[in-house]
């Protein structure tokens, strides 16, 4: 076990106040980290327990199956009868839940500080001692097959974005929904669930955040406790995802589904993520995202398009960079009534380009820095979302010296980076284009 | 002036934990009231504003009034054009948020202590000298024309749609507070200076103040945040019967997964046995992976990724409703199962072991929600909207704990009917067809 530091503080420059999130950082000696966020307010606890991995780690042919094993990490274990987790969570009036994305697989539950303890005894409980039946797995198959008909298969614009993001990624299995193919889904059994769990779900592979009104002493004794006793997996293979390879041609889609109310298009480039030790170009692609297309009001495309013509009903462009392989960086335009997507798509391209040969507006830049600082302060009202931004990073392979640092390399963006970032980013060649309409007749 | 302070402590599942929350209650030197807790830890302050009445204000022909002027606020007002009032607001680092509701509007700010007196400003003037400006109603009516026919398209809307239609007609609650795109598009400025007019008014405006401010603070700023707003409004709407009897209303969509709203006549707020029947939801529906409806429609059958039941307690009607959705195969089923679910707690009740589990969860729960400055402020306004004092903090978990097996049963046996429970069932589902009347 290492004691890596202490308390941290982030200092708010032109904010007279001063944001302080307590951070503490353990690693115990079989691999797992565990970090603590003090939150003193309300004798109240969140444990999350982030696996470092998702979707995007899932075996050729088995997309959905970390998904699927989330949901039947719920069922019963040696000691646990199925349902019994939540049942307990409940009956100490707490609550819990878990999630899956393309880089981990997270669960949590939210009680009374006093039982974090009973807490860790379960989840700790559950790391190694599944013990599920192909009847369980046929089961809650069906719940996902639900789950994907509810998300997915009933909304076009989900059904859009699962074709945009298969265009766009060539080798990475970020092309590939988290909840999985329909048909691969349909497919998976007990042996499948069984082969990712073991081998995935163990200390060396996971990162727990416990948050709010706790001591690091006694976090870490209970760690210790429950989890230090559980053999590291040595046959943990590196985290190398297969990448994509130079991207040379313009994709464009045209997705038709009656269920779309009214056409709209979407443009979505790849773009590099949050790198350890290297996190300035992502932290300009938050600018250059609020500077196009972050506000209808104040940006560019929403001045252009919503604000001097009437060309659009709705504009944005968004990025984040929590990602462990490549990031996307997204336009979305709605046209007014009777403006054609051709015509839309050129008017968005040309804001681009102004944008590309104009100088960024000072004060538009002091205004979201400031924004940017006061985030951090309104950040320290929700613990939870402060447990989540660091299981997350730390999931990505981020470390916290990274996650503190985040504010800082945000305010010393300038513009000359956010140019620079803009033209490597603005490159049609790793670029799809979704039209997404009702009909054909409106692909026009 | 400092009326009354009450020092609340939240008694938490851990006999050691006690949250405190020190509830000071306030009325301005004009005669606003506000709930207001102090809590200096972090620099920044959520206000949360409830006015009684929202989109129920319409006047006739006019639906979509409310909503549309509420959306209106945020788009200029004083000197100040749409893009004006953002830039000042984003430099600020301040946020606003305007929301019309069948029955009241909500109005929430977030704005850090060195700001203020500029953030309250500016709130101020959106609130009582909104401009209403030409250009910026046309923009926004197409956003909100374009809202209109997304909902058209989107299965959870319609079958809610449908469902409010068949339930109360002509009351408000029959339709949506968005209007039709025919209301809509006749909309002038004069309505949405009328609707303004109507709707933000002081006698019936419930304020709360959470965070980094002092209760002594308080009341210079209610009058000068709302003090300017007419002293009363019009007449809120009468009462309405739930007029929807049991059956199933099928809408043909051409999509795969059936998506179900059902529901049945409730029960008020103010009931004397609405906390037993607040439990029976929490044991039949709204639990979580723990309700009964869960563990038979999901865990069980596999039948759905999610199914739930709420009760629905507004000012003029109840319901308890709740919603399920399946593939079109199997919906069928999964409302078979809901149905004789809903029968079983009827008829038998639930056992003293649900009952005691029940209570664990709710009062070990509510302290939770506590757990921010603005949710905190959210909580406070809601409660003073439905005519709660700051005690009901401390005394609502005994409202639970009283709650007997009797008593819950006796209500299961009164509150659930399930002859009279009407699916509106919006896909192509196999095997249901809309029942004759």
């Amino acid at each position: 076990m290492t004691r890596l530091f202490a308390a941290l503080a982030i200092m708010m420059s032109a904010i007279a106040a001063q944001a302080q999130e307590q951070v503490t950082t353990f690693t115990l000696d079989n691999g797992m980290d565990v970090a603590v966020i003090e939150d003193n307010r309300a004798p109240v606890v969140v444990q999350m327990l982030w696996y470092k991995v998702g979707s995007a780690d899932e075996p050729a042919g088995k997309s959905g199956v970390a998904h699927v094993l989330e949901h039947l990490l719920f069922e019963a274990t040696d000691v646990l009868e199925s349902g019994e987790f939540s049942a307990t969570v409940a009956a100490n009036g707490g609550r819990d839940n878990a999630f899956t994305s393309y880089d981990y697989t997270a669960y949590f539950q939210r009680v009374a500080s006093d039982r974090l303890e009973l807490m860790m005894q379960m989840e700790s409980n559950r790391m190694n001692n599944l013990r599920i039946s192909q009847d369980d797995v046929e089961t809650e198959r069906q719940v996902v097959l639900e789950e994907r008909n509810q998300r997915t298969e009933n909304s076009p614009d989900a059904l859009a974005r699962e074709q945009i993001r298969a265009a766009l990624f060539q080798n990475s299995r970020y092309g590939l929904p988290v909840i999985g193919w329909k048909h691969e889904v349909e497919q998976l059994d007990l042996q499948d669930t069984l082969d990712f769990y073991d081998l995935y779900y163990s200390p060396n592979n996971a990162v727990l955040v416990v948050a709010g009104d706790v001591e690091p002493d006694e976090v870490l004794a209970l760690a210790e406790k429950y989890y230090g006793v559980i053999p590291a997996e040595e046959q943990l293979p590196p985290r190398e995802r297969p990448q994509e390879p130079p991207q040379r041609a313009e994709r464009r889609i045209t997705y038709v589904d009656e269920r779309v109310s009214q056409p709209y298009l979407v443009r979505s480039y790849l773009a590099p993520e949050r790198d350890p030790g290297a996190q300035s170009e992502a932290a300009a692609l938050v600018y250059l995202a609020e500077l196009l297309g972050g506000s209808s009001f104040t940006s560019a495309l929403g001045q252009a398009l919503q604000f001097d013509t009437q060309t659009a009903i709705y504009t944005n462009a968004s990025y984040s960079g929590s990602w462990l392989d490549d990031a996307i960086f997204s336009f979305a335009v709605v046209p007014s009534e009777g403006v054609s997507l051709t015509d839309a798509e050129t008017a968005m391209d040309e804001v681009i380009s102004a944008f590309m040969e104009a100088e960024i507006d000072p004060e538009r830049m002091e205004s979201i820095r400031t924004q940017l600082r006061a985030s951090e302060i309104y950040a320290l009202d929700n613990v939870q979302g402060l447990a989540q931004r660091y299981g997350a990073a730390l999931s990505q392979s981020l470390t916290v010296a990274d996650v503190q640092a985040w504010p800082e390399v945000l305010q010393a963006v300038t513009e000359d980076d956010i140019k620079a970032v803009a033209a490597k980013v603005f490159n049609r060649d790793q670029a799809v284009t979704g039209w997404i309409v009702s009909s054909q007749e409106e692909a026009r | 002036m400092l009326r009354i302070v009450i020092a609340l402590c939240l008694s938490f599942l851990a006999v050691s934990a006690q949250a405190e929350i020190e509830i000071k209650q306030v009325t301005s030197p004009g005669g606003i009231d506000a709930w207001v807790v102090e809590e200096p830890a972090i620099p920044f302050i959520a206000l949360e504003i409830r006015i009684r009445g929202g989109a129920s204000l319409d006047l006739p022909g006019k639906r979509g009034a409310t909503n549309l002027m509420t959306a209106l606020l945020e788009e200029g007002s004083g000197e100040m054009s749409a893009q004006e009032f953002q830039t000042s607001l984003e430099n600020l680092a301040a946020s606003f948020s305007f929301h019309a509701y069948d029955d009241s509007m909500q109005i929430s700010a977030r704005f850090l202590t060195e700001n203020k007196d500029e953030a309250v400003a500016l709130l101020r003037q959106a609130l009582v000298s909104p401009r209403f400006d030409q250009t910026a109603l046309d923009r926004v009516r197409a956003q909100v024309i374009s809202g209109i026919a997304s909902d058209a398209k989107r299965p959870n809307s319609i079958a809610s749609a449908t469902f409010n239609a068949a339930a109360f007609g002509d009351h408000p609650y029959g339709t949506s507070p968005d209007g039709t795109v025919e209301s809509v598009n006749a909309l002038t400025r004069q309505d949405m200076i009328d609707a303004h007019r109507n709707a933000l008014v002081r006698d019936r405006l419930f304020v709360s103040v959470v965070g980094d401010t002092t209760a002594e603070t308080v009341g210079a700023l209610l009058d000068d945040l709302l003090g300017d707003l007419p002293a009363e409004g019009p007449p809120l709407p009468e009462d309405v019967a739930f007029g929807l009897d049991g059956g199933i209303t099928v809408v043909e969509y051409d999509t795969p997964q059936s998506v179900a709203y059902f529901g049945q006549q409730g029960i008020k707020r103010d009931d004397k046995d609405f906390f037993a029947a607040f439990i029976l939801n929490r044991v039949l529906g709204a639990g979580g992976f723990e309700s009964r409806l869960m563990t038979e429609v999901r865990e069980k059958r596999g039948l759905t990724y999610g199914i739930s039941t709420s009760l629905v307690p507004k000012f003029n009607a109840e319901m308890v409703l709740g919603s399920v959705s399946s593939a079109n195969e199997t919906i069928a089923e999964a409302i078979e199962v809901t149905r004789s679910e809903w029968a079983r707690m009827a008829q038998e009740g639930m056992t003293a072991e649900e009952l005691a589990d029940a209570k664990t969860y709710l009062t070990g729960e509510y302290p939770l929600r506590f757990d921010g400055n603005a949710e905190i402020a959210s909580i406070m306004a809601g409660m003073q909207m439905i005519g709660l004092t700051p005690d009901y903090v401390v005394d609502r978990n005994a409202f639970i704990e009283a709650v007997t097996l009797d008593d819950v049963n006796r209500v299961a046996a009164e509150l659930l009917r399930p002859e009279d429970l009407h699916f509106v069932v919006v896909g192509k589902p196999e095997g249901l067809e809309t029942t004759q009347e």
